[in-house]
């Protein structure tokens, strides 16, 4: 590993902004997309059982037992058969939404069955409607008691981008595999790259901390 | 999709279990050994070893495999595909396994560390008789639940020109043209293999929580 190897990432740091950025909004929009997805689906599934509720929810638990490149593939080369086309980016996004979508689902779920049956007694003969009810009741609750899982969820969602590389998206990945190519400088490159991945993570890592102190503040959390 | 479709195809499905299988068993026995070292706190090496989790817990698998790959030709020695592709996957899982083994270390009650001390055990005999035993009951359900992670992270080394079950469905779409029956098999697939790992994960959790009354 030599200096002048550092410097052309040095030189060539705006291919590697680039990919970082890409990274950056497809994990963000997905993030954002996917969280009020998954809050809305516990929505529709809250009361009693019917057949739509049951289906839904065997729906998302097949979608967590795929890897997140068959549901990419999914959409980027299968659905062009029945001729829905949609372009890297955007099949990107869908499938990053909809695939985390039903992990935050599961997680606000696992919350949602932990919460006392009595509030929601109480909020409806105060003349709750049930959408009040859920958004701003049960909702708020379900989301600072869940924060670990959730920071497990972030950072395999940051993860997950990566795979967006395979369809020809310039993400951060993609970056560090187009440095190494044309400079011969694999380990400077991905030492970048994996440097970047990590500091996202370690941001993630500090965020959610201060909302468990948050939620041990309002006393939802224990321990 | 024809018979030789199918055949590419579980022969994709076969390439991904073998290789996560033997990434899976290295990396639970090397995920041991991380948290037994990172709970000795020895210096120096403890802190490495938390450097290590923390920056792998954040690789995507695709970054890794592709880092080995494109790093291995630096090494005085031809390396397979294959094993850089388990050596990735082992990177990966350890990181995981050393904290699911680190927390059940860390949880087991030492009245009966303390109790094995005074009937005058080493500490090797301890953890063989009586740590592992149990603490292996009560990480199974998480090391289960990080075998189905590492399979649905699998398809990444794909990127090194492996045909495991998601590429297979590539190869079959190239012949056919017709991309959408592989990808729903291989979807299908990919649900008996991560759906059999789940109930096996239901089951630990109940043995295990049955053990912790």
């Amino acid at each position: 590993m030599e200096f002048q190897d550092w410097l052309t990432v040095w030189f060539h740091i705006d291919r590697v902004a680039l990919g970082f950025g890409t990274t950056v909004f497809f994990f963000s929009f997905a993030t954002v997309t996917a969280f009020a997805g998954g809050c809305f689906v516990v929505y529709l599934m809250e009361g009693q059982p019917t057949f739509f509720k049951s289906s839904l929810r065997t729906l998302l638990d097949l979608l967590r037992t795929l890897p997140f490149l068959i549901v990419l593939y999914l959409l980027y080369y299968g659905l062009p058969q029945i001729g829905i086309r949609f372009n890297a980016w955007t099949a990107g996004l869908i499938a990053l939404s909809i695939y985390h979508a039903s992990y935050y689902a599961e997680i606000l779920r696992g919350a949602r069955v932990a919460l006392p049956q009595g509030q929601v007694e109480a909020a409806k003969s105060h003349g709750f409607t049930s959408f009040n009810l859920y958004f701003r009741i049960l909702l708020p609750q379900m989301v600072l008691r869940s924060g670990p899982l959730f920071g497990n969820q972030l950072v395999g969602c940051l993860k997950d981008t990566a795979f967006l590389s395979i369809i020809t998206i310039f993400e951060l990945t993609a970056a560090a595999n187009d440095l190494q190519q044309v400079y011969f400088i694999p380990m400077q490159a991905f030492i970048v790259v994996i440097a970047l991945y990590w500091s996202i993570s370690l941001i993630i890592e500090k965020a959610l901390k201060s909302m468990g102190r948050y939620a041990k503040h309002r006393g939802l959390s224990y321990e | 999709m024809n018979l030789d479709a199918w055949t590419t195809l579980l022969e994709g499905a076969w390439l991904t279990l073998w290789i996560s299988g033997i990434s899976i068993v290295l990396g639970i026995v090397a995920g041991f050994g991380v948290a037994v070292l990172r709970n000795a706190r020895i210096p120096f090496i403890s802190q490495l070893l938390y450097y290590y989790t923390s920056i792998v817990r954040a690789t995507p698998m695709v970054t890794l495999v592709l880092f080995l790959f494109v790093a291995a030709p630096l090494l005085p020695f031809d390396i397979d595909r294959w094993i850089i592709a388990i050596v990735a996957l082992t990177i990966n899982t350890t990181a995981f396994n050393a904290e699911i083994w680190r927390s059940a270390l860390a949880t087991f009650s030492r009245e009966q560390v303390e109790a094995a001390k005074a009937a005058g055990m080493t500490r090797r005999l301890m953890m063989k008789r009586i740590m592992l035993p149990q603490m292996v009951i009560t990480s199974l359900p998480g090391l289960v639940n990080e075998m189905s992670l590492l399979i649905k992270s699998s398809p990444a080394i794909a990127m090194i020109g492996l045909a495991d079950l998601t590429r297979a469905t590539n190869r079959i779409s190239a012949i056919t043209y017709e991309p959408l029956p592989p990808i729903l098999a291989a979807a299908a697939l990919y649900i008996l293999m991560i759906g059999a790992l789940v109930r096996l994960q239901r089951v630990a959790d109940k043995y295990a929580s049955r053990l912790a009354m």
